[in-house]
C-alpha cells in the first residue's frame, strides 16, 4: 500500500480527531496504480508546532486550518509553498468566503474545505489530492526512465561510433612508422579493414538518422498509393552487386502490383534491411526470397533467407537497439544494430508488426505486416 | 633495461578482428611471438596443446564473462603464466566494469589489468614486468 504522510493542523482537538479518525480508515484505489493508497495522520495544534513538523518530516498532504492562535494558517502556507516540493495544502476554513479561498489558492494552496464539512467531503477533497500527487509522481518516474533510456543508447551509440575510429587509429599509427616496412602492398589488409569499418561508422549515422526522424515524427509522411512490390524489385537491384559477389539468388515471387497507401520511404528502408540482411546472413550460393502477400487489411512482406539462422535465445534480443547477435558465424558481418529495430518502429507505425521464425544453419524467415490502409 | 623477452610466446585474446591484428604487428614488431585466438573457445582449443608465456586477454568477449573465464583458465592451467586483463569500461552490457579493489582482482586471478585503449608503451612495460617476475 501507498501511504500518504497527512499531517492535519487545527487548534480544536475535536477537528483533529474526527480528520485523523476519518483518513486512518480511508483507503482509496486509482486506475492504473496497482497498489491501494492510504493515509497516515499526524496533527499539530498550532502553527509554530505544524512548522517543526514540516521541516523535520515533510507530508504529502498538509490540512491547514485557516484561523489559528499564534502564526496563522496563510503565513504557514506562505511559508512551506516557497520552497521546491510536491506537497499539496488544504486550507481549513470557517469562513467560506471567495475572497478566503482566493487568498489561499493564491498562496499556493491546492483546495479548501469549509467548516463544518462531512467525512465524505473531507475524503473527496482528499482523494483529489492523493490522486495529483500519485499522477505527479509517476509523470516523475517516467520522465526519469526516459531519460535512463536515452543515456543508455548515447552510451552504447558513444562505444559503437569510437570503435571504428579507434580501429583505424590503430591501422594508421602502424603505417605511419611502417611496421611491416616500406611497400604499400603489405598495408593492403589494413587499408581495406579501414574500409570496412568507415562504411560501417556511415551506416550507422544514416540508421540513427533514419531512426531519429522516425522516433522525432518530424520525418514528413507522404501517404500516398504506392505498389509495393515495385519498391521491393528496386530494392532487390540495388542489392544485387552484393549478393551476386557470393552468388546468392534472389528471387520477388511477387509480380502483379499490390497497392498499399503509405510512405514510399518507409517501405524501402523495411524492405532495405530485411533484403540486405538476408544477403549478409546467408552462406555463399544461398537464396532469399521475397514474398509479398495481401490480406483483408493488412499486408504481409516476407523475406527468407537460407543462411546461418539463430538460436531461440538470439531471436528473443533481436528487435533491440544495437543488439547484433555476436558469434563466430557473424563475427566478419557489419551492422549498425539499428535496422531491425527501425523495421519494427516503422512497422508499428503502419499498426503492424514484425516476426521472425528461424532455424540455425537453415535459415530465417522475417515477416512484417502492414496496415494497408492507413489515413494518418 | 628488462631481460631479452624475444623468444617468448603472447598468446592475445580478443574478438575485435581490428584490435588483434594491430595487437599481432605491434607486437612482433616489439620483439615478441604473439599467438592471437578470436574468441574464448578458440583460445581454449590452441592451450590444450600449448602453453604461452603471458596471456592478454579482452574482458567482454561473445559471452560476457569471456575473459573471466579464460582467466580462471589459464591459472588452473598454470598459476605461473602472467594474465593481463584489457578492458573498456563496457556500458553495452548495461553494467560498468573496473576490476580496481583487491576483492575483485583476486577474485579474477588476473595479474595485471589495463583499460582500452591502451597505449602501447605501457602494455609493453606490463608485459616486460610480469615476464621479469
Amino acid at each position: 500500500m501507498i501511504k500518504l504522510n497527512t499531517l492535519v493542523v487545527d487548534d480544536e482537538l475535536g477537528m483533529r480527531l474526527s480528520v485523523k479518525r476519518a483518513l486512518s480508515k480511508f483507503v482509496m484505489q486509482l486506475p492504473d496504480v496497482d497498489d491501494e493508497i492510504g493515509f497516515d495522520v499526524d496533527v499539530a495544534e498550532t502553527g509554530e508546532e505544524a512548522l517543526d513538523k514540516i521541516k523535520s518530516n515533510r507530508p504529502d498532504i498538509l490540512l491547514l486550518d485557516y484561523k489559528l492562535p499564534g502564526i496563522s494558517g496563510l503565513d504557514i502556507l506562505e511559508k512551506v509553498t516557497s520552497q521546491e516540493s510536491e506537497m499539496l495544502s488544504i486550507m481549513i476554513t470557517a469562513y467560506a468566503s471567495i475572497e478566503t479561498a482566493v487568498t489561499a489558492v493564491k498562496q499556493g494552496a491546492f483546495d479548501f474545505l469549509a467548516k463544518p464539512f462531512t467525512p465524505d467531503e473531507l475524503k473527496n477533497t482528499v482523494s483529489k489530492a492523493a490522486r495529483r500527487l500519485i499522477l505527479a509522481r509517476q509523470v516523475k518516474k517516467l520522465a526519469q526512465e526516459r531519460r535512463q533510456v536515452r543515456f543508455q543508447f548515447i552510451s552504447v551509440l558513444g562505444h559503437e561510433l569510437k570503435s571504428p575510429l579507434n580501429s583505424i587509429d590503430g591501422y594508421l599509427d602502424i603505417m605511419k612508422q611502417k611496421k611491416l616496412g616500406g611497400d604499400i602492398a603489405s598495408y593492403e589488409p589494413m587499408i581495406d579493414r579501414c574500409t570496412v569499418r568507415i562504411e560501417g561508422m556511415r551506416k550507422l549515422i544514416m540508421d540513427l538518422l533514419d531512426l531519429t526522424r522516425i522516433e522525432s515524427g518530424q520525418k514528413k509522411r507522404e501517404l500516398k498509393e504506392i505498389d509495393i512490390v515495385e519498391i521491393a524489385n528496386h530494392t532487390i537491384e540495388t542489392n544485387l552487386p552484393l549478393a551476386e559477389k557470393r552468388d546468392i539468388t534472389i528471387e520477388n515471387h511477387a509480380s502483379d502490383p499490390i497497392y498499399l497507401n503509405g510512405d514510399a520511404n518507409e517501405i524501402e528502408i523495411i524492405c532495405n534491411n530485411l533484403i540486405s540482411n538476408a544477403i549478409k546472413y546467408n552462406v555463399d550460393g544461398g537464396r532469399v526470397d521475397v514474398y509479398i502477400n495481401p490480406a483483408d487489411r493488412q499486408i504481409e512482406i516476407a523475406v527468407a533467407d537460407t543462411g546461418i539462422g539463430m538460436s531461440e535465445s538470439e531471436v528473443a534480443k533481436l528487435f533491440n537497439e544495437f543488439v547484433r547477435i555476436k558469434n563466430d558465424k557473424t563475427k566478419a558481418i557489419t551492422g549498425s544494430g539499428l535496422g531491425l529495430a527501425i523495421v519494427k518502429k516503422i512497422a508499428l507505425l503502419y499498426n503492424g508488426d514484425v516476426s521472425v521464425s528461424s532455424e540455425p544453419n537453415v535459415g530465417s524467415r522475417f515477416s512484417v505486416k502492414l496496415d494497408s490502409n492507413l489515413t494518418k | 633495461m628488462d631481460k631479452n623477452h624475444s623468444n617468448k610466446t603472447l598468446l592475445v585474446v580478443d574478438d575485435d578482428i581490428d584490435y588483434l591484428t594491430q595487437m599481432k604487428v605491434n607486437l612482433i614488431d616489439a620483439g615478441f611471438n604473439v599467438v592471437t585466438a578470436e574468441g574464448q573457445k578458440k583460445a581454449e582449443e590452441y592451450l590444450e596443446q600449448n602453453k604461452p608465456d603471458l596471456a592478454i586477454l579482452d574482458l567482454m568477449m561473445e559471452e560476457m564473462d569471456g575473459g573471466f573465464a579464460l582467466s580462471y583458465h589459464i591459472k588452473k592451467l598454470d598459476p605461473s603464466i602472467p594474465v593481463i586483463i584489457v578492458s573498456a569500461v563496457n556500458s553495452e552490457a548495461g553494467i560498468e566494469f573496473d576490476a580496481v579493489t583487491k576483492e575483485e582482482r583476486s577474485w579474477i586471478k588476473a595479474d595485471a589489468f589495463l583499460a582500452k585503449p591502451v597505449r602501447f608503451e605501457q602494455l609493453v612495460r606490463e608485459i616486460n614486468r610480469l615476464l621479469n617476475q
